[in-house]
């Protein structure tokens, strides 16, 4: 069964309709990414998921059961982590207390303490860095701690809004090979991404949105593949 | 061990207290052990001023409004109470100091249900309109209170009337005159230490970082799982409830009167003066500054007529010259603990530039 099902989903910012019954499924276990031009709705996708927007109608199922409505905060408790486009850390925590806020719903010591062991061996750089105040990290580094901090709250569905951003090519490989790792030991993520290239290398299954519209929607290394998608999106022929 | 760890810092504040009356108070004079009050009650509105617009980053300016709460709900217990007791309202030591310190205990809850009040439909308003909501409940709490009927002071009259009639003689724009001395060192200071111990209790605890990522990053923060609206009502209660003591402090401290003028919007300003030059979330800070900004003018007294021009320029190249305030959202002692960078020699393989 589908670990998240978005049905016909709308949503207005005042005037504007940003998008257009929507919906999409992501399979539980699965990388499944939503690509798109700017302006093209992705990240309102995952702030509309995650409640930080309302729709106007349309449905959002959360293994089988309505999330509409429900507040962020207790989305997270459900198991639902977002990683907010900008990154969003604490500036003026250390690494340390950003990494301690992920947990911040969990009362059980030990998994969080194995968690953290976990986020810091995939993010060695955060070790090195740990007393150190969050806004004092470099763009990849604050990259890495939004990750790693969402992965504390031991998410079922990380939702990553745009993790490329912003940042140099050799660090944009690394937090794609680390998004795998998470992925592989059990983590279903649903990845929002203007670097089509690298979403659709890592993704199982990808969107292509348009204006508020899906599209396209394929297994990934076919969408890959497709002319459309090499023209618009990965800058081929 | 653990209920140990947590009332000792409390019998502190007590211990604390009482060596601000008779080991610092004597070495000064009257005039100084008065501006010593003026100091500690400032520490108080200060210290939790900084928790809305410091620790959970919501610009409050109408703290004055909460003090004048709990002020008045204070005065009016201590000085009608005072008639129903003793026959008086004359300070009685002993059994007087316990109504005095059951009258601010009330004043300060009073006070916090007024924040709340306040502060469950207005905290879903951000920036520059929640600093108009606490604007205008600053400025209704002080015109209703202008509009209560005189004090009464005739014993017989006192006895005869309901709690409802002396619950609105309150001295309306005259102020309430009357009220016996209560306020001295070992109060303003207990309370004082109290709140101190809870605010850095709070900036070192888990409680506390989730008020701190609320004010870095709301959308963040809820994304962590954090109820946002709650902490920022939680911030706002708190806060309530010890400017509502102080305001207790102030009114029953010699050489002021309770009136609804000196807890306007100026005295709003000069609390939000001091958070911020002491740097919003800096608890030392806010200290500091409470002391600072109370001396300051007592010292410039001899520039008269200038002082308070002086006053503005010292505040304004102060912001020019450190806009994040003395210590921005340290403390002082964090001032000396430098960042630990440690930066690798060599980049093992794989790692980022």
């Amino acid at each position: 069964m589908a670990l998240l099902t978005v049905k016909q989903l709308d949503v207005h910012y005042g005037a504007i309709h940003a998008l257009k019954g929507l919906s999409l499924t992501v399979e539980a276990g699965q990388i499944v990414t939503l690509i798109g031009s700017n302006g093209a709705g992705k990240t309102t996708t995952l702030k509309t998921i995650s409640s930080l927007l309302r729709p106007t109608s349309g449905d959002i199922l959360f293994d089988g059961q309505s999330i509409v409505g429900r507040p962020t905060h207790e989305l997270v408790r459900l198991g639902i982590a977002h990683a907010p486009e900008g990154r969003g850390i604490f500036a003026n925590l250390t690494v340390d207390e950003n990494l301690e806020m992920g947990a911040y719903v969990r009362r059980d010591k030990v998994g969080i303490a194995a968690d953290r062991e976990r986020a810091l061996t995939l993010f060695p750089r955060l070790r090195e860095r740990l007393t150190q105040s969050a806004g004092t990290l470099s763009g990849g580094e604050q990259q890495m701690l939004a990750i790693g901090r969402a992965l504390l709250a031991r998410p079922r569905l990380l939702l990553l809004d745009e993790p490329s951003l912003g940042l140099a090519p050799q660090v944009v490989r690394t937090i794609f090979d680390i998004i795998r790792d998470i992925n592989a030991s059990g983590t279903t993520i649903l990845l929002v991404e203007q670097n089509a290239h690298m979403a659709l290398g890592v993704a199982h299954f990808g969107y292509v949105l348009e204006v508020g519209q899906i599209v396209m929607a394929d297994r990934a290394e076919t969408l890959a593949k497709s002319d459309e998608v090499r023209k618009a999106y990965l800058g081929v022929g | 061990m653990g209920y140990l760890r947590a009332v000792s810092p409390f019998l502190g504040a007590i211990v604390l207290a009482f060596v601000m009356q008779f080991g610092v108070a004597p070495m000064f004079g009257a005039y100084y052990q008065k501006l010593l009050i003026d100091i500690g009650i400032n520490i108080v509105l200060a210290v939790s001023l900084n928790l809305v617009n410091g620790f959970a980053g919501q610009f409050s300016i109408g703290h004055a409004a909460f003090m004048a709460v709990g002020g008045y709900a204070a005065g009016a217990i201590t000085y009608y109470g005072s008639f129903h007791v003793f026959g008086d309202a004359l300070v009685h030591h002993g059994q007087g100091d316990v109504l005095f310190l059951a009258a601010t205990l009330v004043g300060g809850c009073v006070a916090a249900v007024a924040g709340w009040v306040v502060g469950l439909p207005s905290l879903r308003l951000k920036g520059d309109y929640l600093a108009i909501v606490t604007l205008g409940f600053g400025e209704i709490v002080r015109v209703l209170l202008q509009l209560t009927d005189d004090v009464m002071f005739k014993r017989a009259d006192i006895e005869a009337a309901s709690v409802g009639t002396l619950a609105l003689a309150l001295g309306g724009a005259l102020g309430f005159g009357g009220l016996p001395f209560y306020t001295s060192i070992v109060w303003t200071y207990f309370f004082a230490f109290t709140l101190l111990v809870i605010a850095v209790r709070l900036k070192t605890s888990g409680e506390g970082r989730a008020f701190l990522s609320v004010r870095e990053n709301e959308i963040a923060a809820s994304a962590m799982g954090i109820d946002t609206t709650r902490y920022k009502v939680r911030a706002f209660v708190l806060a309530a409830f010890f400017a509502g003591i102080a305001g207790s402090l102030f009114a029953h401290e010699i050489g002021t009167t309770l009136n609804p003028r000196e807890l306007g919007f100026q005295k709003s300003f000069d609390i939000v003066i001091m958070v911020v030059l002491g740097g919003m979330g800096s608890i030392s800070g806010a200290v500091l500054a409470a002391i600072v900004l109370t001396l300051l003018p007592e010292f410039l007294r001899e520039a008269a007529s200038y002082r308070m021009i002086i006053y503005a320029l010292l505040l304004i190249s102060m912001m020019i010259l450190r806009p994040q305030g003395l210590f921005g959202v340290r403390e002082v002692w964090e001032l000396y603990r430098r960042p630990k960078v440690s930066r690798p020699q060599v980049r093992p393989p794989g790692s980022l530039p």
